[in-house]
């Protein structure tokens, strides 16, 4: 019964349905608590006593860093999934993350170097974190280039796949050799974001927008699945059907 | 007897490869060329101090070995790809990993080892120390083998495309950063009189981790890839 119930729901027909009717159910909340975290961290939250209102770009920068990566792992599992049990919906899922997690890493960086400007006084540091941010849009655009240079879709799925699974294993590579290099070049920077313990009043704001964006990435992510769903099946019968439904 | 059989196949496939190359001198000499053009136009772009040429020779010498490594991996496999052999080996009873590793190998001897062998000269060229020298040897020894490794699993992933090249060296730089770091502050560690075990350890071990699993990563791709 259970290995019923995960072949019906890997079935692009009952996926593409389901999709459908959760979309909403987490585009409203999405919506809700991105007006609460904007609402709390833009105005209830206090200015900061060293580097007063330009912190709060933090409330968007932070959580798009954390999403950054976590939609990496996330495109790397699901592909691997895809890989070993070759089912077709993780791979789908594996490609329509890469889009998305290019995103929250290019907007990592834009809100980043913003507020580095006034901060450090320089839009760009060849700060440790910087750094490995840079290199993962790269890890993504090299993902996305894969992908589209690949007619077929099931061999392009595939590809990403592997190339995920090696990004992943190359990720925390990556990260400590450039922690390293910045270390060993400069010794240890003042530029580097000292964490103080965070207050509870920016704290909130904080993880209502983490949360906001985990279920924006949800529900787009299941957006653009269904559409590759579609163009995947697109000579089936049960996708003729809705064609000539709607 | 079947362990053998797959060291034949091993020595025979790498014996090819090293045949084919002798054959085709002017394709051997070419990444090496390019070596050592790439590191001649720094001086030329920057100017001829040399204060600043030994601070910036470790950097240039490696950027432009990863340069040329990236020129040449492409060949690993494009030859047998369209000659069709490479489709042959996947057929074969043998475990693909291990003859793709014999590939590797012998495109390591075909282009890895002459880069190796001409760097003293260029450390010359731009003013590094003995000692210092000594170390972008052994950082070459080290980091070439991985530079094809990680290279191939691009290759075998974009092999089937018609305009592979771009998408190859956007694919595999990345994955080269680690390396370049480790090896040129290594260099520069040499250069400054500093200790440098801690970082040749790390490059070791960036070759074992790339010598366990890029075969079989390579593998994969290339099954992907033929299918």
């Amino acid at each position: 019964m259970f290995n019923n119930f995960f072949h019906r729901m890997a079935s692009p027909r009952h996926f593409y349905g389901l999709a459908g009717t959760l979309i909403p159910w987490l585009a409203i909340p999405c919506l809700l608590l991105t007006l609460a975290g904007l609402y709390y961290g833009l105005v209830k939250a206090p200015p900061d006593y060293q580097q007063g209102d330009s912190y709060r770009i933090m409330f968007i920068h932070v959580p798009a860093a954390w999403m950054s990566m976590f939609i990496y792992v996330v495109m790397a599992g699901a592909g691997a999934i895809g890989l070993i049990w070759r089912i077709k919906l993780a791979e789908v899922v594996a490609i329509s993350s890469a889009p998305i997690g290019a995103s929250f890493t290019f907007l990592a960086l834009v809100t980043g170097s913003i507020w580095g400007k006034p901060m450090w006084g320089t839009w760009w540091v060849w700060d440790a974190r910087l750094t490995s941010e840079l290199i993962l849009l790269f890890l993504y655009l090299g993902v996305i280039a894969l992908h589209n240079a690949i007619d077929d879709r099931r061999t392009a799925a595939r590809a990403v796949a592997i190339l995920a699974l090696v990004g992943v294993v190359n990720i925390p590579i990556i990260h400590y050799s450039v922690e390293w290099w910045n270390t060993l070049h400069q010794g240890p920077t003042v530029t580097k974001f000292d964490k103080p313990s965070i207050h509870l009043s920016m704290l909130i704001p904080l993880l209502l927008m983490a949360v906001a964006f985990k279920l924006y990435y949800a529900f787009v992510v299941l957006m653009r699945a269904r559409c590759e769903v579609l163009e995947r099946e697109r000579n089936t019968g049960w996708v003729k059907e809705l064609a000539e439904k709607t | 007897m079947k362990s053998d059989s797959l060291t034949r196949a091993f020595m025979i496939l790498i014996r090819r490869d090293l045949m084919l190359a002798v054959r085709h001198r002017a394709e051997m000499a070419n990444p090496l060329l390019f070596f050592i053009l790439v590191t001649s136009l720094f001086p030329l772009a920057i100017g001829a101090n040399p204060n600043l040429l030994q601070a910036i020779a470790p950097g240039v010498i490696w950027v432009a070995a990863l340069l040329a490594a990236l020129l040449s991996i492409e060949n690993v496999f494009r030859s047998d790809f369209e000659d069709g052999s490479l489709e042959q080996y996947l057929l074969s009873s043998h475990p693909v990993s291990i003859l793709v590793l014999a590939k590797i190998i012998a495109h390591w001897l075909i282009t890895g080892l002459p880069l190796l062998l001409i760097s003293p000269l260029l450390g010359i060229l731009l003013g590094l120390h003995a000692d210092a020298i000594k170390v972008l040897f052994i950082t070459l020894l080290l980091g070439t083998p991985v530079l094809s490794l990680i290279g191939a699993v691009g290759v075998a992933l974009t092999v089937g495309l018609r305009k592979g090249g771009m998408i190859l060296s956007l694919l595999v730089l990345p994955l080269y950063i680690p390396l370049l770091i480790f090896a040129s502050s290594a260099v520069d560690s040499a250069a400054a009189g500093l200790p440098v075990t801690a970082h040749l350890s790390l490059i070791t071990a960036l070759l074992v981790l790339s010598l366990s699993l890029s075969p079989f990563a390579t593998a994969a791709a290339l099954r992907v890839s033929l299918s």
